[in-house]
């Protein structure tokens, strides 16, 4: 049997309420709010979130294949799935892909992974994310938000079997971006779901009911990608679904996350399923992608660490459009008056690599002290190169002092640096994020969290800052 | 070992600190060491070798010779943070000490409003680029916090401590003719200034300048030869920490280890064992209020927890127990890297010989200058004393 075996979510901290967007410009807006991914998220930083709630008890070093899917990739050219690897300390020897270029490059990733384990890998790591751009006033900068899902596909402890699938490729401009866009361009609505989104969403509905001769009926869940709101229930009901069989669009909550939106909602799905029910996941860009999955007894052993409910209710909605203006490279801040950072050396980025995206440190084994970052003689005894390798990503630690810096470079100040005692033993000074200044406090409890410190030079520069436990 | 009354300064000069907007750094080191030459009566031929401190004004001790147009005479550039020109005199000190030199020259200087940028901003090596980028308050203002809460001050009470530290140091800087900034401030505009790294305020910080100080160093039987009232060296400190603080928990941020190390070295070596008593005046290195607050504590000027008690009683202004930073600290004079541990030694250089004017403190006999660099949890810290007497 081939299914998921594991799921997860990420859904940014920070939430625009729609009503800002209406106050901005003094007319309508759509109801409830979106995920903004904060000024030093991006899709990659998105899919590792996911992935370590996904990999919620299952070893990294067990997966052989780090797919990930994503319109909006940091790089054309230099591949984002093998920093997700790196991040996640899974091997090297894991193929890794990016899935991209369509909205259906999430469920083109997970059919791939499917593929692999078909043909004998083991474990395959599905990730997706998108922080897709909108131009101001538009209807998709109320439309868009930010996020992503994850996936282990594999064959033991299978927790919704895939059943069948079906692919349909139909070359209609619809939405896009060419390489100098930045922003989504789009084709009239009406064309777009008349001549798009809904013929293309059928014939893939079509053609899998014909082969497994299944009704709507016998779906428990449709996990339904549409382009807004509207089209999601109405496309449904034409097709014969009726209205508590569809699943939450996410659109009042999180907004459009492009190639990880229809699996956002399948891991949304995944939470509230039960053995035996089935789930048809279907998604749509240059045609559509439908996937029928049965959920299995196992579903009732696997919970992710926060999945799409935990990380819907940890949120902060004081997000002003201005700082999300900021955030989005959509308005041009005076900088400040410090020299611009440097672009990081690659050199040292490769020799550093075990920290900076592994986030290992090391353990002295004569005195047993943590450090980060490793330490060729240890700081507490002094010992030399009697160390072993000591990851530090999943462990929490407490604020021992702080200070809030008005002054140093960054796209959204005040920025606060912390230091942080891990629970076990080590110490870093490092930045936080996602927080609110005036609440820091001596003794908060932290959590790191994996995060692009600046770009410079083309270069995108990731590592772990510490979060308040969310 | 120590280097106790082996050398003894015979001359010093020091430029007015603040914005020389029309002065090179070359240009104040022409005026800093033609001052210390007058001063000693000397001219450049008798200097046989020179130490120079900057931080980032310059590379190489040609930085030095050319504008000074010394005739291919040694010249060795320093570099050790802010404890720059501390180390520079420090090591002119040994030269002349191990009687390599008769005379030697440590002089300093930094040009920090060339750059544009506010504050000091200094290039690092090419790196991997996850070094957080705090700024130099903050990086200091995180003793703060950890101090406050260790000792039980509430916000209110801590804000009045650190702005009384500024307080008193701008005030001696009223009466300083070379200090970048002449005037006293008010208690409630240092409190109310505008947050840089909470919870210090612009106020909380020292001046942003430019400036140049020198020393002519000799040995210490030759001293009066040159100069009827010189100063001498008692010791000469400088220790570089491990790192520690930001790596290890047991490190509380109340407290920084490479003061207290370069503090007790110094005490060693000029036989001092209560300094609270028998040190005359310090100038500490002020950088920023919550510095000043832990260096009483680290160098044995008060005890554990006390020193915030001690600033609010007045112990270290002018008039106390114990004056600190009597010429106005780097808080009025800014604090122009390669100079700042030579302008230290200046004041105390015009208060041993009775020179202070409106600042002489009564009758000193030690005095300590005290320069730190880096950060609180990973420091170069220098500790000198100097004295009137050569016992």
């Amino acid at each position: 049997m081939v299914g998921i075996t594991a799921f997860g979510a990420y859904i940014p901290f920070n939430r625009l309420e729609r009503r800002r967007l209406a106050e901005a410009f003094g007319e309508p807006a759509l109801p409830g709010e979106k995920a903004v991914a904060n000024y030093d998220e991006d899709s990659v930083t998105m899919a590792v979130e996911a992935a370590r709630d996904c990999l919620n008890g299952i070893k990294p070093a067990d997966l052989e294949g780090i797919y990930f899917a994503t319109t909006t990739p940091p790089y054309l050219e230099k591949q984002s799935s093998t920093t997700i690897t790196a991040a996640l300390d899974a091997p090297e020897t894991a193929r890794t892909a990016d899935f991209t270029s369509t909205l259906r490059a999430g469920s083109t990733a997970l059919l791939s992974a499917v593929d692999s384990v078909k043909a004998g890998a083991e474990n395959v790591l599905v990730t997706a994310a998108d922080c897709r751009p909108g131009a101001a006033r538009g209807q998709f900068e109320q439309l868009f938000g930010d996020g992503a899902a994850a996936f282990v596909i594999g064959r033991e402890n299978v927790l919704a079997e895939i059943e069948d699938s079906t692919t349909v490729a139909g070359d209609v401009l619809t939405q896009w971006r060419d390489t100098g866009d930045r922003y989504v361009r789009t084709w009239e609505e009406r064309f777009v779901i008349t001549r798009g989104y809904g013929p293309l969403v059928t014939k893939a509905l079509s053609a899998l009911a014909a082969r497994l001769k299944i009704t709507p009926a016998e779906v428990n869940k449709l996990v339904l990608y549409a382009p807004s709101p509207r089209y999601q229930a109405g496309t449904a009901r034409s097709l014969g679904f009726r209205q508590h069989q569809i699943q939450d669009g996410l659109f009042d909550t999180v907004g459009l996350t492009g190639a990880a939106h229809a699996p956002l909602m399948l891991a949304a799905a995944l939470e509230k399923a039960e053995p035996g029910d089935r789930l048809l996941m279907v998604t749509f860009g240059e045609g559509a992608d439908a996937i029928l999955m049965r959920v299995t007894e196992n579903i009732k052993k696997f919970s992710p660490r926060r999945g799409v409910s935990g990380y819907l209710t940890s949120k902060k909605t004081t997000l002003s459009y201005q700082t999300y203006l900021r955030w989005k490279n959509m308005l041009n801040h005076e900088p400040p008056r410090r020299p611009d950072p440097e672009r990081p050396s690659a050199p040292a980025m490769w020799r550093n690599a075990k920290k900076n995206l592994a986030f290992y440190g090391c353990r002295c084994t004569r005195c047993g002290t943590p450090q980060i970052p490793a330490q060729r003689i240890c700081v507490h005894c002094q010992a030399k190169d009697e160390t072993e390798l000591y990851r530090f990503a999943d462990i929490n630690a407490r604020i021992a002092t702080y200070t809030i810096d008005y002054l140093t470079f960054s796209q959204d100040p005040p920025t606060v640096f912390s230091v942080i005692d891990f629970a076990g033993g080590g110490r870093l000074l490092c930045e936080m994020t996602d927080c609110e200044p005036d609440k820091v406090a001596i003794d908060t409890e932290v959590e790191m969290t994996f995060r692009c410190l600046y770009k410079a030079g083309g270069i995108h520069n990731y590592y772990w800052k510490a979060r308040p436990k969310r | 070992m120590s280097i106790r009354d082996k050398v003894a300064i015979v001359g010093m000069g020091c430029t007015n600190f603040g914005e020389h907007w029309d002065k090179s750094a070359g240009d104040m080191l022409v005026e800093a060491a033609y001052e210390a030459l007058g001063d000693a009566g000397l001219s450049p031929e008798d200097i046989q070798a020179y130490w120079l401190g900057t931080c980032a004004s310059g590379w190489a001790g040609i930085s030095l010779s050319e504008p000074l147009k010394t005739q291919y005479k040694p010249v060795t550039r320093v570099e050790n943070f802010c404890a720059t020109g501390t180390d520079a005199f420090r090591n002119a000190c040994y030269a002349v000490a191990s009687g390599a030199y008769d005379i030697a020259m440590a002089i300093g200087v930094e040009k920090l409003k060339d750059s544009g940028y506010s504050g000091l901003v200094i290039t690092p090596p090419p790196g991997d680029g996850t070094a957080p980028n705090y700024s130099a308050p903050a990086a200091f203002s995180l003793l703060a916090p950890a101090y406050f809460k260790k000792y039980g001050l509430d916000p209110k009470t801590g804000k009045k401590v650190l702005a009384r530290i500024a307080y008193k140091n701008h005030k001696n800087g009223a009466l300083n003719p070379k200090a970048q900034f002449r005037k006293e401030i008010p208690m409630e505009k240092i409190i109310n200034s505008p947050i840089v790294a909470a919870p210090l305020g612009v106020m909380d910080c020292s001046g942003v300048a430019d400036g140049s100080a020198a020393a002519i160093i000799v040995r210490a039987e030759d001293a009066k030869k040159y100069n009827k009232d010189p100063i001498y060296v008692k010791a000469l400190s400088v220790v570089c920490g491990p790192g520690h603080g930001a790596m290890h928990q047991d490190f509380d941020f109340t407290s920084i280890r490479e003061t207290y190390h370069a503090g007790m070295d110094a005490y060693r070596q000029a036989g001092i064992t209560n300094p609270r008593r028998e040190i005359s005046m310090a100038e500490v290195h002020d950088c920023f209020t919550p510095t000043e607050l832990v260096i009483y504590e680290d160098l044995g000027f008060s005890e554990r927890g006390q020193a915030w008690r001690d600033v609010l009683d007045g112990v270290f202004d002018l008039d106390g127990e114990l004056p600190v930073n009597p010429d106005g600290g780097l808080k009025s004079f800014g604090h122009p890297i390669g100079a700042s541990g030579l302008r230290m030694l200046y004041e105390m250089y015009l208060q041993l010989r009775g020179m202070a004017g409106p600042r002489q403190i009564d009758n000193p006999k030690l005095g300590l200058t005290h320069n730190l660099g880096g950060f609180p949890w990973e420091a170069v810290c220098s500790v000198c004393i100097v004295g009137k007497e050569n016992s």
